[in-house]
């Protein structure tokens, strides 16, 4: 099929304001009558609050409202089955950074310096520092919900008999791997403004990746109807997964608005950015893995320990995460995995761009890498003879579509020199690979019901103008640009003769949010349906006046013609007038649900996505072995795209994933340390600043070579699939690889920073083993595994034991009924 | 409260005055008081790039520059590139090769680059990486970015070079209509 703009490189729609500084960003919101609020934040990393004296800063001058946890009861949270946060803490810190109070104010700086007028006693509590010391210590509880103890989530998923098949594996290698936390760091803090609106409902402007998440919690958490509350998401300026959660000071903003009756404004400082965090948790994970003397797996036994920090956020569906895309990119027969993520005193982790898989795949990557060296196998040949069958079921009933892995893979080798550089050049240079797929969307919505994921509606004007309004939101990756592309293709039209109304809760249909590298393909359906059924009326209404029978009729170049006779036709907008004369108003709406998954247990909801992107990369290392300075100069990836929307704007994904995968590689991380005893002890952020949080810049930046591998899948809008978040999987592990093969040693770690690599030289000199890295994987009191017999051992995608486990996890009722719940509220 | 200040300066090329509390930066003034938000703030604190703007010519961090010490200066922000209706030509380059994600960082990156090119009208990639290191982005990977600012040099800086700056986005391909079925 030709197209005319899927798949041509083109300016984005809203390329001229961003470049103009036109694109008007939460904190750029200036409202008559506006006050700002600050929230006080708790400086101890546990303790109960004993008593909160406000009265100095009522009394305040310039000061409005203050307000505690007493005026917002209601306990919220994104996922149904972990509403375990408040807008200010009631009773409970846990960690520092949480809010117990909030002054609104005439300014910013009023309200800074009245936050000194509030005095909150607190009675300190023990403080959870590591996964291992929330194992250890059961009581005090974090949160009085959760598996047992401060264990969250505690999940074991079995599929085949995994111990059958390593004991008939010719090797079985058993290897453990620490993936450090880190953070999104979007360059925009985030930032909202709250009003009453004339009419007296509540409008709530907000950096925010998910409006209509907002706009729920909104309504339970401030008890009133949704109907009644509009959320505006602003374009967000970055947001890689730290802006999809509803925030504390969105919904402090919202009641301040509302008892005063005047707009008030939350914008948080770079510091507070990282205590809102939801980022990468740190996951600590044993992979033992069978394999035969040619490389094939037999089975393969995973285990990862989550560090979730202080509240649930996305935590439940980023421990299945943890364990579910393994069968998606290799035949793995057999595979049990478990994972737990435990509460500790440290700021809540969430989605981060890859949302739960990177760790994982980075231990995944990396084994296989020492599975290959220790069969003399090259590490891409090892893959190539694995690679998942397309059109196929996994082992945990994933439907996977097409797949493009075994081109990536061909791709990166041919262009980087691979045949004739890894494993052959001189000491101190290295070439690694590593391979990755990620979601096209989540194939479940986080709230359980039957609804459409994304929907569009279409308003065609008798302008020839078209307006598409969707829930969508634009945070930097072009959505908007992928919905007026997809609608521009089948109407025959230019982009920028659509206007995009997005991520409005009031005027836009639902589409959940950004996130799950959903967008694209989901609103890209929904806004293809939507375009095709305008033009069936436009083309019948053409075909009438003109009679032109129906199936000839083309939409090109603003034009609605004959195809059989190209000067016989109507401009665009001529055809849009006969249509609106002949049926009313053309106004069309499209809408899209994934496909039923095929796993029919319970946690078979993490995983399914209607398409799987695939990604394959090449770094090229230098490693000082005097320093241990790492330069990466090069880096080849290919990706499994289907069909690029605008290939100028899927080469930036590719490219800013690479970047943000470098950053994890190297330098980024979320770290904690205890303040002097002669202070408090306390469990702060080791570093909350851009200064010393290290990120990548200019300078550091590998040379790129990217390719996108474009072969439609029929799944996707013009057969496209995600690009945002899988092409950042394979750094990490490939950067790893690279530096094995340039020094010979393994750091089993990230991030990968000079003194680990000392230390593994260090150690292989003294003859030990030539590695940095966990040594073992604490004991976890597992449930009993759901039991499910994979789909070539004659299983249904149904447990044997759907009762579940005898233990602690039958609650598969809980998280329906909490899922049902949150739909009514 | 605090003393106020009068501040008297050229802010793209225009004459500006406010009457400001004395502690403000010129990144507070600049958003707050003249209502120019394109320039933004990604951590007040010098570290991110996102307040730069130039004064007299020379990138500065607008967070770290107390508005006073922009009397009677020259004062330019992401709002002063556009001329005569035209965007500049880092803009159109910026714009047309996705050197702007989130957009976040650009109006920083943009007059730091017009900065650098309007010193070295050829500069090598390695000099705009180098000139570009102080300022954060978090979504391209630089590269885009880069390139934008390599193509920017190569622009004739003539007026009509845009043909009065008409909107790119339109269909490039004249359509075939053998093809048209196909579509």
């Amino acid at each position: 099929m030709t197209h005319r703009i899927i798949g041509h490189p083109r300016r984005r729609v809203d390329g001229r304001a961003k470049v103009t500084g036109q694109t008007r960003f939460a904190d750029d919101i200036v409202l008559p009558r506006m006050l700002h609020g600050k929230l006080l934040r708790s400086p101890h990393p546990h303790a109960r609050i004993v008593h909160i004296d406000t009265s100095k800063a009522e009394a305040w001058p310039g000061v409005h409202l203050v307000l505690t946890g007493k005026a917002l009861p209601i306990p919220y949270g994104i996922l149904p089955v972990s509403h375990d946060e408040h807008a200010l803490c009631p009773d409970i810190v846990r960690f520092v950074g949480d809010p117990v109070a909030a002054v609104i104010a005439q300014d910013e700086a009023t309200a800074a310096d009245a936050l000194n007028g509030i005095t909150v006693e607190y009675e300190p509590l023990r403080t959870f520092a590591s996964p291992e010391d929330s194992l250890a210590h059961p009581e005090p509880r974090i949160h009085d919900y959760g598996d047992e103890g401060n264990i969250h989530k505690a999940v074991s998923l079995q599929f085949g008999d995994v111990e059958e098949a390593l004991a008939g594996a010719d090797r079985v290698f058993d290897d453990v791997f620490f993936f450090e936390g880190n953070t999104h760091l979007p360059l925009e803090q985030h930032a909202c403004v709250a009003q009453k609106d004339p009419d007296g409902k509540l409008v709530l402007y907000s950096a925010t990746q998910t409006p209509h998440y907002v706009h729920r919690a909104l309504a339970k958490a401030l008890d009133m109807p949704a109907a009644h509350i509009r959320v505006i998401a602003t374009p967000n300026g970055g947001g890689f997964g730290g802006k999809s959660d509803p925030f504390n000071h969105e919904i402090v903003a919202a009641k301040a608005a509302l008892m005063l009756d005047r707009p008030v404004k939350i914008c948080l400082t770079r510091e507070e950015v990282f205590y809102c965090h939801r980022g990468r948790h740190p996951v600590l994970m044993r992979f033992r893995t069978g394999v035969t003397n040619d490389g094939r797996i037999t089975g393969m036994d995973l285990r990862t320990l989550l560090d979730g920090g202080a509240y649930g956020s996305y935590g439940v569906a980023s421990t299945f995460y943890t364990g579910a895309l393994q069968t998606v990119t290799y035949n793995i027969p057999r595979y049990h995995f478990r994972g737990c993520r435990v509460f500790t005193n440290k700021p809540p982790c969430g989605p981060k761009r890859g949302h739960g898989t990177p760790q994982a795949r980075f231990g995944q990557e990396v084994q296989l890498d020492k599975i290959a060296h220790a069969l003399a196998i090259d590490p891409a040949d090892l893959r190539l003879n694995i690679v998942a069958p397309p059109d196929s079921l996994t082992a945990n009933y994933l439907r996977v579509g097409t797949i493009g892995l075994r081109e990536c893979i061909t791709r990166v080798v041919e262009r980087s020199g691979w045949r004739a550089s890894h494993g052959k050049r001189p000491y101190g240079h290295g070439f690694g690979l590593a391979c990755s797929s990620y979601l096209s969307g989540a194939g479940l919505p986080i709230n359980w019901n039957d609804l459409p994921h994304s929907s569009v509606q279409l308003k065609l004007d008798r302008s020839g103008g078209v307006t598409a309004f969707c829930g969508a939101t634009e945070i930097g990756q072009g959505s908007d640009d992928v919905l007026v592309a997809c609608i521009a293709e089948v109407l025959g039209i230019a982009p920028f003769d659509i206007r995009a109304v997005t991520g409005d809760t009031d005027l836009t249909p639902v589409d959940l949010g950004s996130y799950s590298s959903r967008v694209t393909l989901m609103m890209g359906n929904a806004a293809i349906q939507a375009a095709e059924r305008a033009r069936e009326l436009i083309a019948t209404a053409v075909s009438d006046r003109l009679q032109i029978p129906k199936d000839q009729i083309v939409f090109a170049d603003r034009r609605v013609f004959d195809t059989a006779d190209p000067a016989k036709g109507m401009s665009f907008q001529e055809a849009v007038c006969v249509a609106e004369a002949k049926f009313g108003l053309i106004g069309t709406t499209g809408s899209y649900t994934p496909p039923k998954s095929a796993a029919r247990f319970k946690g078979g909801g993490v995983g399914p996505s209607p398409t799987y992107s695939y990604t394959a990369a090449v770094v090229e290392t230098f490693v000082d072995p005097d320093t241990g300075w790492i330069t990466v100069p090069r880096v080849w990836i290919a990706h499994d795209i289907g069909q690029a929307i605008n290939p100028t704007l899927a080469r930036g994904q590719v490219e800013g994933s690479v970047y943000m995968g470098i950053g994890e590689a190297l330098m980024e991380e979320q770290v904690f340390r205890r303040l002097p005893a002669r202070l408090s002890n306390a469990l702060v952020h080791k570093f909350p600043s851009i200064l010393e949080y290290k990120s990548p810049t200019s300078l550091d930046m590998p040379e790129i070579f990217t390719d996108l591998i474009e072969h439609p899948d029929p799944a996707g809008p013009f057969g496209a699939k995600e690009v945002g978040q899988g092409p950042l999987l394979p750094i990490m592990p490939a950067v790893a690889n690279a530096v094995f093969d340039a020094v010979g040693v393994r750091i089993d770690e990230v991030p990968i920073t000079p003194d680990k690599i000392l230390r593994a030289l260090a150690a292989k000199a003294s003859g030990k083993p030539a590695r940095v890295g966990p040594d073992s994987f604490p004991d976890v009191p597992w449930p009993e595994p759901l039991l499910v017999t994979p789909p070539w051992e004659g299983g249904d995608g149904r447990a044997k034991n759907p009762g579940g486990p005898t233990g602690r996890h039958v609650d598969a009722g809980v998280e329906a009924k909490a899922g049902l719940r949150a739909m009514k509220s | 409260m605090s003393e106020k200040l009068r501040l008297s300066f050229s802010v793209n090329g225009e004459r500006a005055e406010a009457l400001v509390d004395s502690y403000k930066t010129l990144l507070e003034v600049l958003r707050e008081d003249l209502q120019l938000t394109g320039t933004k703030h990604g951590c007040e604190l010098g570290e991110c790039g996102a307040c730069a703007v130039l004064l007299d010519g020379e990138p500065v961090l607008s967070c770290l520059t107390l508005a006073a010490e922009s009397e009677g200066r020259q004062v330019l922000t992401v709002e002063g590139l556009v001329e005569n209706g035209r965007l500049h030509p880092l803009q159109e380059e910026f714009a047309d090769r996705g050197a702007a994600q989130c957009g976040y960082c650009t109006p920083g990156i943009l007059v730091t680059a017009k900065a650098l090119l309007d010193r070295e009208p050829r500069p090598t990639s390695e000099r705009i990486r180098e000139a570009l290191a102080g300022n954060l982005c978090r979504c391209t990977g630089y590269h885009q970015i880069i390139e934008a600012v390599e193509a920017a040099a190569l622009t004739p800086r003539s007026p009509e070079r845009r043909g009065g700056g008409a909107p790119r986005q339109l269909i490039e391909r004249r359509p075939d209509p053998k093809k048209g079925a196909e579509s």
